[in-house]
């Protein structure tokens, strides 16, 4: 299958490739799986005191697409509060990284990653969980 | 929905006696076989090929223990969704996050020995998934425990794939 040129440059060049301690408590870890293709990504998020994410890490097994739409994931949600990451939708990374039907699931996992690490950084601290369970505000893609 | 257990005459288990199966198979294919056709009808002809291929195809799912399972889960109602549910046990994916690793340092370094003994751990974790699915249908008859096993056991047969790819000659 023939991959994007914004795919390509993600998976040749992938951004914050690595991971954060996940005792520490400003970081925030999602950890999300696909059964289908047995892709594994985990994605890590460290926020500082006014709630903004400061810097973000990923570490995927995957195919070319599951890779591009993970270290995409962290490159938009630098600087962003937790409450406009958690706006950030698998329909935006898809369109972003123009991935094709077939691998719209690998955009699904990123945004399920994104919400998984959002919430878990929320359970640490004790803050109200997001509106909607991870998943649950998606529309079938 | 068709039940495939039933095409055979079989009880639907998950824990399925392979030899039945396949005898069962071959019966089913004796009688639908093109030979005893060969004076008959089209229309005839024609169900006994449509015969066959459903029984090939219902042997094939029920021979695959990820098959077999999603559709004994099917007949229950319960998707193991596959494609659209992500969240998956955090020790689980873990594991599989260090198995990842540990077999793309063994790839780079052409480390057969260690290949083979990542793929003994992946089949040892897939037959204990199996024999715990068989024990959640068949005994306890709690599909939704099965399906987060089935999921996992999924996971397992795409790892054990890769590491099968790896080991492959270039």
């Amino acid at each position: 299958m023939a991959y994007s040129s914004k795919v390509i440059d993600h998976y040749e060049n992938p951004r914050n490739v690595g991971s954060f301690d996940k005792s520490d408590p400003s970081v925030g870890t999602g950890m999300v799986g696909a059964p289908a293709c047995g892709d594994v990504m985990k994605l890590q998020i460290k926020v500082n005191a006014q709630g903004v994410i400061e810097d973000a890490r990923f570490k995927t097994y995957g195919c070319g697409s599951a890779i591009a739409s993970s270290s995409l994931a962290t490159e938009w949600m630098k600087g962003k509060t937790l409450e406009e990451a958690e706006q950030i939708r698998n329909t935006q990374i898809a369109e972003e990284l123009a991935l094709p039907p077939v691998k719209i699931h690998c955009s699904i996992l990123a945004e399920d990653a994104i919400k998984a690490a959002i919430a878990d950084y929320r359970r640490k601290h004790g803050l109200a969980p997001a509106t909607e369970a991870a998943g649950g505000g998606r529309k079938a893609a | 929905m068709s039940n495939h257990f039933e095409l055979f005459g079989l009880a639907p288990k998950y824990a399925l006696d392979a030899e039945a199966l396949e005898r069962a198979w071959r019966a089913v294919q004796a009688s639908v076989h093109p030979d005893r056709y060969a004076a008959a009808g089209a229309a005839e002809r024609r169900a006994a090929l449509a015969w066959s291929a459903r029984a090939n195809e219902a042997y094939r799912m029920l021979k695959d223990p990820v098959e077999r399972a999603r559709h004994l889960l099917e007949l229950a109602g319960v998707d193991p969704r596959f494609e659209t549910d992500t969240a998956m046990p955090e020790a689980f994916l873990e594991r599989q996050l260090e198995l990842r690793e540990a077999l793309a340092e063994a790839r780079a370094a052409r480390d057969a020995a260690r290949l083979a003994q990542l793929r003994e751990e992946v089949l040892a974790a897939a037959r204990a998934r199996e024999a715990a699915i068989a024990e959640r249908i068949d005994v306890a008859r709690d599909y939704a425990g099965a399906a987060a096993l089935v999921r996992e056991l999924q996971f397992l047969r795409r790892l054990a794939q890769e590491i099968d790819d790896a080991h492959a000659p270039e």
